[in-house]
């Protein structure tokens, strides 16, 4: 057991898989001498040479439209798109090529193959620098996307992303990256995709969410144990496939259900979340669903009182689930 | 300002100066300082932990000015990328605008919302660009369309980009673009030869951009970006074919990054400062200075006063900046679309 | 536009068998059957949509007897009926594409011409143009970092498909890789109702290799042995570690753009009628019959024998059922899978 904080499990994963499966080579800009803008793949190249960590050109479409390639002629690639800003170019080689690879040619090809992107914001990273992706995505069948919070569950949903023998879109919270430690177990392990974390039980209120929201929901419902309210946080840590028996389960207990993310509402994660349990579980409600999540603009921007309207706070949440708590 | 004519520089080996005016000449030198002062600054305030962010343009001062100097204000469009200070101050942005960016002040011309150095201004013609590479291409080739569909004859657009931007499918749609409507557009590649950490070996099997403008059927052009008088002749070649109805033109400036990317980089984890000292020695902003005083066309004491009055400027501008207002709260829900907007009606 | 000598004398083989030649034509032969049995069904209301390659089978022919089954890939775009054929596809399974049958490659869930077999070493791909692109440079990646050099890849395009910054990408990351690779681009001066000087800014594509480093050249493509002899140098080349080419062969496309285009909304009749002219089919068989290669009867009874393959072929796929309604649920993941867990 380590204590490692997020980039630096990202890293040990990265390493134990390239040191462990020679199917599998990283390829992304700067991701060679450089060891990736967060240092990330830091010193890779100096052991596993440039064959098997790849610096791209600045292409994003072909970095992983060649992953795909890569996928179907049997190697394990890890894709990486420095920042998930710059993700869209590579839309179709995801949505149109990656996640119907396996499907169009009926199981004759298949795609295995991780991109993984930082993602989000409250690092003053401006529009192109700090948005969030996840809901442009997971409408998408054919594709998984993973979205862990703690070292731990970085390294065993990575481990399980690699061995995955379908496509899977990684996404890690860069304001995680080294404000989150936590004590990482030895050796090879594999955290489920698709099976949400309990953090911590309750009994007035459910709150869902992932990536960095899932600090501040957890410090919040802290601080409302101390004022003697009891909320349960369930970590998603993956976004598709989605844990619903978990989400179920703990709303049925509570009887209520908020959901924190820090993407945009409108059509995000929370909508779908509570589609669900309003079509499983509405009867079992003592108050209407609430979401809260970042405002309906395109981005959050570079000016501080710009960024911290849109980002939320733990005082925030905190002030929301007592109202859920107390409805 | 001090200048002497030019008939008081026979004496001296004459220099190509390609129909420049002592003045033109002295005002790609005042930009190129100005560019460099400000630069500095951007650095020093994020050392002083005032503004989260910096990036650098340094080797990029001679082809900057020259291009600025071979744009028409008022009439041409200028379609930069996030590494273009010394064009945007070429063609009419003061610094105090520049320093309002990098404090990310209300009064910015994005209203804080932007990274530094990421300008528009309809005023100058200076279109709205993201951080992302190569995104720009295509608006700057829907540009000249607009321009040529216009009849406008004696318009065109000036599109920068880095040597990494060539490797993205935007930038070769936009090309190909350009040629077949024979657009009032110039392709400026400023070939610093490093994209981040990825060196022009990994970019490119071979190293010269502009012998990809044949595969599109449009001339290209390599010039040497240390010599702000030959980037200037250049591109202004290309802007006078492209305005005259003589279709697009690549032109590459090979030119070097001095600093890091950015202030959240560091270049030691890639490349030898044994190759950066080497290449410093063709810096061009004092080989400029020293060409303009060889010459005649400055004494030495007025580039001192030049650069004096540059620094005041540039410390006057840093003041006024740093005591306006950030933008308010409110601020982040404007200009999402023509109208209010909520999502649900 | 491609324009072919009237005459051959010395016939340049490359190298090919007297076999090889009849073969090559012979699949030239196959693939204008199919490509009108698959319009003919279309009229007659039993399949729903047909793409056609006329004008492409001396490339494409060429181009397979370049390529080494069991070993090299091919990734081609949806108008290579005679490239699949010549790397050892067979009409039945055509015909499986063609009816959308439960046994086709794909199950019946592609378009017609959109084949994937593992075992022919043929990539699956999508309708989205330049998208295999990427793919085939990653394939190619493949075969070079595990050191199988006497494997390559063939990617296929349309004059239409280097317009896109996937294509573009892609010959950049395989030339900066040198990466076992021959980008075939198989120029029939049309992209549906787009012609070439729409399409680029000066027509010659092979042009643009320098400017990524790597060499090009452009042949006749309604020759198919000069084809042979590009491809096969090509292909060479990358297996033996020299890297990547852009090899461009000029050809027409004979027919519309598929079974729902009308190309006389966009060309002349007299344009399609004038590169009739130099149609490869025909002109290969006088070759043949000239060279001694072939006799008359000889062409007759292989005329005979490919259409009682493709009569037998299209019989048998079209006695075959379509897949079931319960098929749209498979192969999303490996395993059975719902978004909710």
């Amino acid at each position: 057991m380590a204590v490692m904080n997020n980039v630096e499990a990202v890293r040990a994963t990265l390493y134990d898989a390239l040191k462990n499966d020679d199917r599998t080579l990283i390829l992304g800009e700067d991701v060679g001498a450089r060891g990736n803008v967060f240092l990330i793949t830091k010193d890779f190249v100096n052991e596993f040479g440039p064959e098997r960590v790849i610096d791209t050109p600045i292409a994003e479409a072909s970095i992983v439209g060649i992953a795909v390639g890569m996928a179907m002629e049997g190697l394990r690639p890890i894709a990486e798109i420095q920042f998930a800003d710059f993700i869209y170019p590579a839309f179709n080689q995801i949505v149109g090529e990656a996640a119907k690879t396996r499907y169009r040619s009926n199981g004759e090809y298949t795609c295995p193959l991780v991109i993984r992107t930082p993602y989000g914001g409250g690092v003053r990273g401006a529009l192109s620098h700090s948005v969030s992706i996840e809901a442009l995505f997971y409408h998408v069948p054919g594709l998984k996307i993973v979205a862990p919070a703690f070292p731990a569950d970085v390294k065993g949903l990575l481990n399980a992303s690699i061995d995955d023998p379908d496509p899977v879109l990684f996404l890690e919270h860069k304001k995680t990256y080294r404000l989150i430690k936590g004590e990482v177990p030895d050796g090879h392990y594999t955290i489920p995709l698709g099976k949400a974390n309990v953090l911590k039980e309750g009994s007035a209120l459910t709150v869902v969410s992932y990536g960095l929201y899932v600090h501040w929901a957890l410090e919040a419902a802290q601080k409302l144990q101390e004022e003697g309210l009891s909320v349960e946080v369930i970590d998603l840590r993956s976004i598709r496939p989605m844990d619903k028996a978990t989400i179920l389960e703990s709303v049925r207990k509570t009887r209520k259900l908020l959901i924190v993310h820090e993407d945009n509402k409108f059509g995000g994660i929370g909508a779908e979340i509570s589609a669900m349990v309003a079509e499983e579980a509405l009867f079992d409600l003592d108050a209407p669903i609430r979401r809260l999540c970042a405002p309906d603009v395109p981005a959050m921007g570079y000016a501080l009182p710009l960024e911290e309207e849109y980002m939320s706070s733990p005082a925030e949440m905190a002030d929301a689930m007592r109202e859920m708590v107390r409805f | 300002m001090a200048t002497k004519s030019s008939a008081s520089a026979k004496h001296v080996p004459a220099f190509e100066r390609h129909g420049l005016s002592d003045e033109q000449l002295v005002s790609m030198l005042r930009t190129m300082l100005m560019q460099r002062t400000l630069e500095s600054r951007g650095f020093q305030l994020n050392r002083q932990g005032k503004i989260p962010f910096a990036s650098a343009s340094e080797g990029h001062e001679a082809v900057q000015a020259g291009a600025a100097m071979a744009f028409h204000r008022g009439s041409d469009i200028l379609v930069p990328y996030y590494r273009d200070l010394g064009l945007d101050l070429g063609i009419g942005l003061s610094a105090d605008e520049v320093l309002l960016s990098l404090f990310a002040r209300a009064g910015d011309l994005s209203g804080g919302r932007q990274f530094p150095h990421h300008y528009a201004s309809r005023e100058l013609g200076l279109h709205s660009i993201s951080s992302v590479i190569a995104a720009q291409l295509p608006h700057a080739a829907g540009a000249a369309y607009a321009i040529k569909l216009r009849k406008q004859t004696g318009r065109a657009v000036l599109v920068t980009f880095g040597d990494g931007a060539t490797s993205e499918g935007e930038w070769h749609e936009s090309l190909n673009f350009a040629a077949i409507h024979a657009l009032p557009i110039v392709f400026l590649c400023e070939n610093n030869e490093w994209a981040i950490s990825t060196p022009l070996s990994k970019q490119m099997a071979q190293p010269d951009v502009h012998k990809r403008a044949a595969g599109y059927g449009m001339p290209g052009v390599a010039v040497d970006g240390m010599n702000p008088v030959a980037c200037y002749k250049a591109v202004a070649d290309a802007m006078e074919r492209a305005r005259s109805g003589g279709g697009p033109t690549l032109v590459e400036a090979k030119c070097y990054r001095f600093l890091s990317h950015t202030t959240d980089d560091d270049d030691r984890t890639y490349r030898s400062r044994e190759e950066v000292d080497e290449r410093r020695k063709n810096d061009p902003v004092p080989a400029f200075e020293r060409l303009l005083i060889e010459n005649g066309v400055l004494t030495a004491d007025a580039v001192a006063e030049l650069k004096r009055e540059i620094l005041t400027e540039t410390n006057e501008a840093t003041d006024r900046a740093e005591a306006m207002p950030y933008p308010l709260p409110r601020d982040l829900y404007s200009k999402v679309y023509a109208d209010t907007y909520e999502p649900w009606r | 536009m491609a324009k072919t000598d009237t005459t051959v004398k010395t016939l340049a083989r490359y190298g090919l068998t007297d076999e090889q030649l009849r073969e090559m034509f012979r699949n030239m032969l196959m693939q204008r059957q199919l490509d009108n049995r698959g319009f003919q069904l279309n009229r007659q209301g039993k399949v729903p949509f047909a793409l056609g390659s006329e004008g492409h089978e001396a490339l494409q022919a060429g181009a397979a007897m370049a390529f080494t089954r069991g070993k090299d890939i091919l990734a081609p775009y949806y108008r290579d009926l005679g490239l699949a054929l010549g790397i050892g596809l067979t009409p039945f399974e055509i015909m499986l594409s063609i009816f959308a049958r439960a046994q086709d490659h794909n199950g019946g869930r592609q378009f017609p011409n959109h084949y994937s077999s593992k075992k022919a070493g043929l990539m699956s791909f999508s309708s989205i143009l330049a998208a295999h692109i990427p793919h085939a440079v990653g394939a190619a990646y493949a075969l070079k970092l595990r050191r199988q050099a006497d494997r390559a890849v063939l990617v296929t395009c349309g004059d239409g498909t280097t317009s896109e910054g996937e294509w573009h990408e892609a010959m950049n990351f395989a030339a900066i890789h040198g990466l076992p690779l021959v980008m075939l681009v198989e120029n029939n001066e049309w992209a549906i109702s787009t012609p070439l000087d729409k399409q680029m800014g000066q027509p010659e594509i092979w042009k643009r290799a320098e400017g990524y480093g790597m060499p090009g050249k452009r042949f006749n493509g309604f020759d198919p042995i000069e084809t042979y002899g590009v491809v096969k140098e090509a292909m060479d080349r990358a297996r033996g570690g020299g890297g990547p080419s852009i090899i461009e062969g000029m050809c027409y496309r004979f027919l519309a753009h598929s079974t729902d285009d009308n190309d006389m909304t966009y060309r002349t009749k007299d344009e399609v009628v004038e590169h009739r002219k130099h149609d490869p089919v025909p002109r290969f068989e006088a070759l043949l019959l000239e060279q001694g290669v072939l006799t008359a009867s000889a062409v007759d009874a292989m005329k005979k024998d490919v259409l009682r393959e493709t009569n037998e072929a299209t019989d048998q796929a079209e006695a075959l059922p379509y897949p079931q309604a319960s098929d749209l649920y498979t192969n999303l993941f490996e395993g059975a899978w719902q978004p909710w867990q």
